[in-house]
């Protein structure tokens, strides 16, 4: 197995500049969960010319959707949901100092040029593997937006929480790249 | 005539609705391990490595296994001299979902109407219920959840006859290649040949319900499955990130068809192959 990086959070630009698409990471630290109405809520409130509820200065978005939590846990089973329902919305909240972006499937081209732009990275957690990501979350607390119940804006506080670099903050793509390495189908 | 009170079936259907979210069957998991073995991309046996891993946790610590716990397929097998009394087996068949879902901490991810106004359900109810009659006094159930980041990428083709078995290939392959890494892979294909459009898609559902180590009993279909695997496991989508076990299996099941049709349905399934099975 390839060797996994430690992150510690903040995740600054300059620790997101070192990585490359394909390295393993293990994040440990707190980021910010948030989903398809909390993005809409926090550009909403921008567009308003609102300050927005939580600092995302050298923060790290993760895009999960959790299961009930079990009496007794921080959590429930809490993999990545898709990605690109946030796209419309991830221009904007980079401006706000996001650095790093945790979720699952491609990305747009106006999110890519984003990217670059602010030096970000964006990590894929693997799909469904949500138990397993469970194990790493040890605590979790609502920042802002509680009406939206478990798609509330909040902190999870994380030990080595598993991940993958899919486009790094020049642009290069795992998914454009692996794919075509291992393909060898032809004729369809 | 045996007599079986719906309150069992309740019982039954709610344990589970657990069992399938926190324990992924043992063929699939094996299926995962031997991927694991020959999987070329690096970055690919780092993936499999966490699904494996998931699994074990999931089944150690009884959590979902994805938390998308699906929508709720059940296909009821009911035999002909079984009377069940006490209420109404559909009714029975949701309150068990409504029971497993809450007391098992799953998602609850169903909206009452699709189009206008998608409001929550609340309990997961209700579920996608098939019946049949079949000769005997028992009950045959099987739970069978289904996640919607691979239902989205499932679809059915109107062949015609002379489309052949290169036009089938051609129908699932584009299907397959259209939804690349979207669906969680390593997937599993359920294939319906055959049939009218709807027993297609069904038939592509039961498929899935087979063992992923069980091939269809007749050698072209099996064959067929054989092949498809291999085109599959060619396209470099591997685990989600590139590579080389993009599919664990391909399941087909076939039914006679009209004279001028050849449907074919495909409904994929994620690594997350979750279903449960009793007999009452
Ligand atoms: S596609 Fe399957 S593994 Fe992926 S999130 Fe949905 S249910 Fe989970």
């Amino acid at each position: 197995m390839a060797e996994q990086i430690k992150i510690q959070t903040p995740f600054t630009e300059e620790m997101s500049r070192k990585l490359k698409a394909g390295d393993a990471v293990l994040i440990s630290g707190e980021i910010i969960a948030a989903r398809d109405a909390a993005h809409k809520a926090m550009t909403e409130a921008l567009a308003r010319g609102e300050k927005l509820p939580v600092d995302w200065t050298n923060q790290m978005v993760y895009y999960l959707g959790p299961t009930p939590a079990k009496p007794g846990d921080p959590i429930g089973s809490c993999g990545p949901t898709t990605s690109g329902r946030m796209d419309a919305y991830t221009p904007t909240m980079l401006e706000q100092g996001i650095k790093g972006m945790i979720g699952k499937g491609s990305r747009s081209k106006e999110v890519i040029e984003s990217m670059k732009k602010n030096g970000v990275t964006y990590f894929a957690a693997v799909g469904g593997a949500a138990a397993l990501i469970a194990k790493s979350v040890k605590k979790y607390e609502v920042l802002a937006y509680p009406e939206l119940g478990p798609e509330a804006v909040a902190r999870l506080t994380v030990e080595d929480f598993p991940a993958i670099v899919v486009i790094d903050c020049e642009g290069n793509s795992l998914y454009e790249t692996n794919q075509e390495k291992y393909r060898t189908l032809k004729g369809y | 005539m045996r007599e079986l009170d719906v309150k069992t079936i309740t019982e039954n259907v709610a344990e589970m609705c657990k069992e399938a979210a926190y324990y992924l069957p043992e063929d699939v998991y094996n299926g995962l391990k031997r991927g694991r073995e020959t999987e070329k991309s690096p970055v690919g046996q780092v993936v499999l490595d966490q699904i494996i891993r998931n699994a074990e946790i999931a089944k150690a610590e009884d959590r979902p296994y994805c938390q998308d716990t699906g929508m709720t397929i059940v296909f009821l097998k009911i035999g002909q001299d079984l009377h069940i009394t006490g209420g109404n087996l559909e009714d029975a068949v949701n309150a068990g979902i409504a029971k497993g879902y809450t007391e098992g901490y799953l998602r609850k991810s169903v909206v009452a109407e699709p189009l206008f106004n998608r409001k929550n359900t609340q309990d997961n109810t209700p579920g996608v219920i098939y019946t049949e009659i079949v000769p005997g006094d028992k009950l045959d159930i099987t739970v069978a959840p289904k996640g919607f980041g691979s239902e989205n990428k499932s679809g059915v083709k109107m062949l015609v006859p002379a489309d052949g078995v290169e036009g089938v290939k051609k129908a699932v392959m584009d299907i397959i290649l259209h939804a690349s890494m979207n669906p969680c892979p390593p997937m599993v294909v359920g294939i319906g040949i055959g049939g009218t459009m709807d027993r297609a898609a069904l038939m592509s559902k039961k498929a899935l319900t087979r063992s992923i180590d069980q091939r269809n009993p007749m050698p072209e279909y099996a064959k067929l499955e054989e092949e498809l695997l291999e085109l599959i496991n060619q396209t470099g989508i591997g685990p989600q990130l590139g590579g080389t076990t993009s599919a664990l299996a391909v399941n087909i099941e076939w039914g006679p068809t009209h004279i001028a049709g050849l449907p074919v349905a495909v409904t994929i399934c994620c690594h997350a192959m979750r279903h449960a099975h009793r007999e009452l």
